[in-house]
Formats: C-alpha cells, sequence, structure tokens
C-alpha cells in the first residue's frame, strides 16, 4: 500500500513542478515526472510477492511461470507508454528550442501573444 | 562503413581527448555487438527491439561526442537515418499487411519452429529487427536535429563567441 | 471479400501512406499530393461501404477475445468513420492548393496522414489500451500540426496544447491503469461485464473522473478548454477543419460516449456532470466568441459552444430515470448534432482558410464586401453560417430542435432554455460576421482580389450542398443510420456480446 502512496507522492511532484515553475523547462520536466509516476503504478499492479520476469527458460513448466511470474501485460503497457513518452518528449524539447529562437527566452509569463 | 583513419586517430583536434578517444574505440564494438544480441534474441530473452535499438542509437550518439560530428555522419548521414527509418516503419506496415493475406491482421503466419531456437516464433524476430533498426535510426536523427543541426546551438555559439 | 476481412485498413492504410510518402518524396516531391489523395480517397469510399455492413468484431492476429484485441464494427463507429474520413478526404483535396503557401508539404501530409491514423484506430478499436495508444497518434501529430507554420503565435499555442494535451493522456492512462488493476483486463466488452458484476463502486467512480477529465480536456468542454481557442487559430486551415470538425470528435465525445454507454452503463450521476458541463460550455462558448475579431477564434469558440449540445444531448441519453424514449431522443440529438457539427464547422473553417488566402488577413472587421469578389466561397460561407445558427431550413436546426425538444420533455426545463437562449446568441454572432465580411464596404486594397481557385472551391461546395441535402431531406429520409448509431450506443447487452464473435 505504502508503495502506491508513494507514486502518487510523485505525481503530485510532478503537477506541482507544472503549475508552479514558469521555465518551460522545468514544466517539460515536471511532466515526465508524472508520467514516470503513472509508469511506476502500472508496473506495481503486476508486482507480486518472490514473483520472477515472466519469459520461459528451458526445462521450466507452464505451471510453474503460472506460479510465480509476475503479470507480464503490464510491463507490456509500461514499455509503450515509455516509447509514448519519448515521442512526447522529444516533440516538447523541439518545440522549445523553436520557442526560444522567437522569444529569446524560457519564461512562460513572457511567451503570451495570445489572449482572449 | 569505412572510417577515415585518420578522422579516427588521436591528433585529430575534433572530438574529445585522446583518454576517451582511445576508450571509445574500444568500447564501440563492445555497444554495438550488446545491441544487436539485444535485438537478435528478443524473442527468447528480455529486451527486444525497442531496448536494443536504444543501445545502438547510444551508440552512435557516444560516436558523435567522442570524435565529432564528421565520424558519426560519416557512419549512418541524416539522410540515410531518415531513410532507414521510414522504409523499416513501412515495412512493420507491411508485414501485418502479408499476414491479413492469410486470415488476419498481424497473423503470425511462417512456421513458428522449435522453441528456444534462434529461428523460431514467426515473424517475432522481423518484428524486433525491424522496430531496432527503426528505433536506432529515429533517436539518432532526433538527437542530430536538437544538437547538430539545430540553429539554435550555432547561434548560442555564435553569441558566446561574440562576447568573447 | 467483404468489409469484414479489410477492417484493420483503416489504420493500416494511413499509416503506411504516411511512412511510403516520406520515403518516395525523397525522390520527387510532387508525389506527396497524389498518395495522399489516394490513400484519403480510398479510406473515405471504404468508410462509406462500412455503413452497410451488419456489426461484427474482427480479431486482430486471429487471437481468441478476452487475450487478443478486438476491433469493432456496429452503428456508432461506420458513422464516426464516415466523417472522419469523408472530412479527411475533402481537406486533403483543400489542402493541395492550400498549402503551397508553406513549406515542407510532405511533411504535412505524413503528419495528416498519421493523425487520420490515431482518429480511426479510436473509433474501430474495442481495447481500452488501444484507445490510449492511437489517442496518442492522433493528439502527436495534431502538436505537431498546430505548430507547423513555426511563428510566434504558433509554436505558443502548440505548447500550450502539448502540456494541457499530455497532461490529459497521463490522466487517461491512471484511469486506465486504474481498471485494469480491479478487473485484470483491458478488453472493453469483458470491462463492460466484469463492472456490471462490480457494481458502481467507489473505485470506478473515480475512474469515471479520471475518463471525463481527461477525455473532456480532449473534447474542450468548458474547464478544460483553455487550450482550443489557441490551438485551432493557429494551425492551417484545413487542419483547423479536421480539429475542430472531427479530432475533438473523435477523441473526445466519441471516447467518452462508448466508455461511458457500452462499458460503464447508463447513470445517473454521471449523466448530471455530463449534462451540466454541456450547458457550462454552450453558455460560456457563444459569451467568449460574440466579442473576438479574429474569424478564426471565434470559430473555435462557438466549436466549444456546439460541443456542447452534443454533450448534452449524449446526458440526457445517459439518464436512466428519465423515460427510455425521451432518453433515446436526446441522444439521437447529440449524435445527429455531432454529424452537423463535423459539416459546417470544417465548412466555416476552410471558408475563412480562403478568404485568409486571398485577403491574407484574419481580423474581421478589416474584410468587408466580399460577396462580390469571392461569391463561392461567400455563398458557401453564408449557408454554413445559417446552418450553425439554426435557421429552419438548415440540418443545425433540426438536431437542436431535437435536443431541445427532448430536453423539455425530460422536465429539464432550465437546461431548454439555456439552449434556446444560446442559439439565439449563436445566430447573432453570426449575423455580426456576415454584416462584416461578406457584406459591407468593399476595403480599397481588396479591389483586385479574385475567387479562390478550383481546388479550394470545391470542397466548400460539396460541404455546403451536405449541409442543405442534411436540413432539406432530414424528415423525409429514413434515418437508418443515425439510429443504428444511438441503438449501437444504448443496446450495452450487445456490445459485452462482441466478446464472442470474430
Amino acid at each position: 500500500m505504502i508503495l502506491y502512496f508513494l507514486t502518487l507522492v510523485l505525481f503530485v511532484m510532478g503537477v506541482y513542478c507544472l503549475i508552479a515553475k514558469k521555465n518551460i523547462i522545468k514544466k517539460i520536466i515536471g511532466l515526465t515526472i508524472t508520467d514516470y509516476a503513472i509508469n511506476l503504478f502500472i508496473i506495481i499492479i503486476g508486482y507480486r510477492a518472490k514473483g520472477i520476469a515472466p519469459i520461459m527458460f528451458k526445462n521450466m513448466t507452464i505451471q510453474e511461470l503460472a506460479e510465480y511470474g509476475v503479470d507480464p501485460l503490464p510491463q507490456a503497457l509500461v514499455l509503450t507508454s515509455i516509447v509514448i513518452g519519448l515521442g512526447v518528449l522529444s516533440l516538447m524539447t523541439s518545440i522549445c528550442l523553436r520557442l526560444y529562437e522567437k522569444y529569446k527566452t524560457f519564461d512562460m509569463s513572457e511567451i503570451n501573444r495570445l489572449k482572449g | 562503413m569505412a572510417t577515415k583513419p585518420e578522422l579516427i586517430s588521436s591528433e585529430n583536434p575534433k572530438g574529445m581527448t585522446p583518454v576517451v578517444k582511445t576508450v571509445v574505440r574500444f568500447a564501440m564494438g563492445i555497444v554495438f555487438m550488446f545491441g544487436w544480441y539485444i535485438i537478435i534474441y528478443g524473442h527468447l530473452t528480455p529486451g527486444g527491439g525497442f531496448a536494443g535499438g536504444t543501445i545502438l542509437a547510444c551508440g552512435y550518439v557516444l560516436l558523435t561526442l567522442a570524435f565529432g560530428k564528421e565520424v558519426a555522419l560519416a557512419k549512418m548521414s541524416d539522410r540515410a537515418a531518415s531513410i532507414i527509418d521510414n522504409s523499416c516503419a513501412f515495412l512493420f506496415v507491411a508485414v501485418p499487411l502479408v499476414g491479413m493475406a492469410f486470415g488476419y491482421f498481424f497473423l503470425n503466419f511462417p512456421p513458428h519452429g522449435k522453441p528456444f531456437d534462434l529461428v523460431s516464433a514467426g515473424v517475432i524476430p522481423l518484428y524486433n529487427i525491424l522496430i531496432g533498426l527503426k528505433v536506432t535510426s529515429s533517436l539518432f536523427a532526433i538527437f542530430l536535429a536538437l544538437s547538430i543541426f539545430g540553429r539554435f546551438v550555432s547561434k548560442l555559439v555564435e553569441e558566446a563567441e561574440e562576447e568573447e | 471479400m467483404t468489409m469484414q476481412t479489410t477492417y484493420p485498413l483503416f489504420t493500416a492504410l494511413p499509416l503506411a501512406a504516411a511512412f511510403f510518402n516520406l520515403l518516395v518524396t525523397k525522390i520527387n516531391k510532387k508525389a506527396a499530393d497524389y498518395i495522399a489523395f489516394l490513400a484519403a480517397g480510398t479510406l473515405a469510399v471504404l468508410a462509406v461501404l462500412t455503413v452497410f455492413e451488419q456489426p461484427f468484431a474482427y480479431r486482430v492476429g486471429g487471437f481468441p477475445a478476452p487475450w487478443g484485441i478486438l476491433l469493432v464494427s456496429d452503428g456508432l463507429s461506420s458513422l464516426m468513420l464516415v466523417i472522419v474520413n469523408v472530412i479527411a478526404f475533402l481537406s486533403i483535396i483543400y489542402s493541395i492548393k492550400y498549402m503551397t503557401t508553406y513549406t515542407a508539404k510532405p511533411k504535412y501530409y505524413s503528419l495528416f496522414l498519421l493523425m487520420l491514423t490515431g482518429m480511426n484506430g479510436v473509433v474501430i478499436t474495442g481495447d481500452l489500451f488501444n484507445i490510449y495508444v492511437f489517442l496518442e497518434i492522433a493528439s502527436i501529430a495534431s502538436y505537431a500540426l498546430v505548430g507547423f507554420g513555426c511563428e510566434h503565435e504558433e509554436l505558443e499555442a502548440s505548447f500550450k496544447y502539448l502540456i494541457l494535451g499530455s497532461v490529459a493522456s497521463t490522466v487517461i492512462l491512471f484511469g486506465i491503469a486504474f481498471l485494469y488493476s480491479m478487473t485484470g483486463t483491458l478488453n472493453m466488452p469483458d470491462l463492460a461485464r466484469q463492472i456490471e458484476i462490480l457494481g458502481i463502486n467507489k473505485a470506478v467512480a473515480f475512474v469515471i473522473a479520471m475518463f471525463i477529465m481527461g477525455f473532456g480536456l480532449k473534447a474542450s468542454t468548458v474547464p478544460f478548454h483553455a487550450w482550443l481557442p489557441d490551438a485551432h487559430p493557429s494551425a492551417p486551415a484545413p487542419i483547423s477543419a479536421m480539429l475542430s470538425g472531427v479530432l475533438i470528435k473523435a477523441i473526445g465525445v466519441y471516447a467518452i460516449a462508448r466508455i461511458m454507454f457500452n462499458v460503464i452503463g447508463p447513470n445517473e450521476a454521471v449523466s448530471s456532470i455530463l449534462m451540466f458541463l454541456g450547458a457550462l460550455s454552450m453558455v460560456v462558448g457563444v459569451f467568449l466568441a460574440v466579442g473576438q475579431s479574429d474569424f478564426k477564434r471565434m470559430l473555435a469558440y462557438h466549436s466549444i459552444s456546439q460541443m456542447g449540445y452534443v454533450t448534452l444531448g449524449l446526458g440526457l441519453g445517459l439518464n436512466p430515470n428519465v423515460p427510455p424514449a425521451i432518453a433515446a431522443m436526446g441522444l439521437f440529438g447529440g449524435i445527429y448534432h455531432m454529424v452537423n457539427h463535423a459539416v459546417f464547422k470544417s465548412l466555416l473553417f476552410l471558408c475563412s482558410g480562403s478568404f485568409e488566402y486571398r485577403t491574407g488577413t484574419r481580423n474581421r472587421y478589416e474584410m468587408g464586401g466580399l460577396i462580390r469578389k469571392m461569391p463561392v466561397t461567400s455563398v458557401t460561407c453564408s449557408i454554413a453560417s445559417l446552418s450553425i445558427s439554426g435557421v429552419p431550413p438548415f440540418n443545425g436546426f433540426w438536431s437542436k430542435l431535437i435536443i431541445i425538444v427532448a430536453l423539455i420533455q425530460a422536465s429539464y426545463y432550465v437546461y431548454g432554455a439555456i439552449a434556446v437562449l444560446v442559439a439565439f446568441m449563436t445566430l447573432l454572432s453570426f449575423i455580426k460576421l456576415q454584416r462584416f465580411v461578406l457584406f459591407g464596404q468593399l476595403p480599397a486594397r481588396f479591389a483586385n482580389i479574385k475567387e479562390a481557385p478550383f481546388g479550394m472551391t470545391f470542397p466548400l461546395v460539396v460541404l455546403a450542398v451536405l449541409c442543405i441535402g442534411l436540413g432539406l431531406a432530414y424528415p423525409f429520409i429514413d434515418q437508418s443510420v443515425l439510429q443504428a448509431a444511438r441503438d449501437a450506443l444504448l443496446d450495452k447487452l450487445s456490445y459485452m456480446g462482441y466478446i464472442l464473435g470474430g
């Protein structure tokens, strides 16, 4: 239970960083932290005490795998989510570079041409 | 893939110090071999296309950092990276479409072989190799786009030189 | 050889075309137009063919249902496929001429096709995690497309949209993970069965809250709307048409309707939340729209307001306490308005693109008298304006009327009054638009402008004919397509049955 709580703490830290910081690089870091908090949460769902990696090896029966292996689906989900996070992160970084090129600042409160 | 020896030599002023260059020259082969091992054994052991591709891309990034961009671009230019990236992604969609001819989209149509053999599991090793190549080239292309070809960086360098 | 065997083409074809396009244009830049045109055209034809199919489920890879990924085709998904692909096809035709003002056209088409992949994927899938993946594909492509011009405003809008959109995706993923930890499945028909057994306990209620926030942000209902008025006007005009006309429906409203109706089931609390959010969106959107000087920004605010009608209709349909016939009527109105909004809002955005292409401005106070110089664009623009403001013979009138009548019959008098008021405010706002853009004094510097080229007027005319056709023919035609979509949502039992099919 404490593990779930800790991922929640991590998530809230990320959201705080996203809201409170004005620097857009820090906002990106905050967003990445929230992303990883969710990934950690999904991994913990699949956890079981004294589990093994859900991979068949030679001289291992299906029953043994079912008895000791952790749930493989959350790991597949996390891998997909990490790849998506990578795509979003690289897009965000490149938009950041372009923004710096145009506005000469990383401060979100000075990037305010759109209003209303 | 041959690189001119004078580019790699430790007397070349581009890149980092001779210590780094020497270590990287030893480490490079191991990094690439490990990356390909992870990709090719992806259907038998932990790992697979994405993990191995990331290792390979990190190898290229290491080359760029240690020897300067000329060496890395001689191994894989930005155009080559883009072509490999797109063709692997296209093939990755095309192979399931071949499976559709056998009945279902994403059907594992070739014979599966014996479990725990290197050539087994039907199309899955093929997917792993395609993904590995795609991840390598696209991560390296992202690295190039953000660092070397970014006008932002060259401007920063110019500004820094002006201040000096 | 039927649609049943080729159903995955809706995601595979645009995805393959997107990457093939980037390969071929390394050799020949002209090919991009043809590849995008052919891919979108094929998809539009396939989508229209899907309407005539009976509902079915498709097993990806041949794996049986709760373990493999299931693609589901029923009334609602085929209706959505038609909207998405037909409007995408028309936008591609429009782009061929319009996008010559931008550089990097091949990359534009690839991003466009990726966005189409994502939207089609969300619509056809029957797997909750697949919804997340395709939603992210569509969203990432749209973030890049919003910032495609790479100017100050566009980059800023894109960054705002990116941050808020990523928060929404994170929240949706959290909800999905939570649901998985409770039920141990991600297959939506299977989930529906599991939730039937569990009942709506506190954990499911938490997941519902997460989904309403996440998908509500993607659909830009009011408390989560801040990104839309920046993002939609900043994109190139065909992309604005896609974003406002289709994207917010496919990855926002469709997903929320599918999950709330078919997976979780009718529920009074969810219904009242959705109806409240819908009414709030209607009012806030329309009041903010009236004062805008930027043509496209005003249209973006109207999108928020019109999507409020759809949400209101869906919310009414979700309420188990009103008589089923009235709930079904509200839902029918919501779905019908969704179709109509896709048609007239994409038409309006394409018109604004044509005006901008010739006059070079988006400020509506700087235009005027354009009906003498650009007759086709102006006439189609006024047809769309009349449609969106609900003037009788056009399509917007009927869907609004159905929603309002259903609200009154279900004794939601306040919401009914709000809906009528918002319809009048919309009319006021669009009369003002017509007065400043189409009629009035023609500024001297626009004396020499010409009508937009044929490639740009053709999609406008098609959409305008659809506007009139859907409206005039409404009382007479057989409404089986829309009714099939409504019945697909109301029939949770047969949705659960898809787990056996395929």
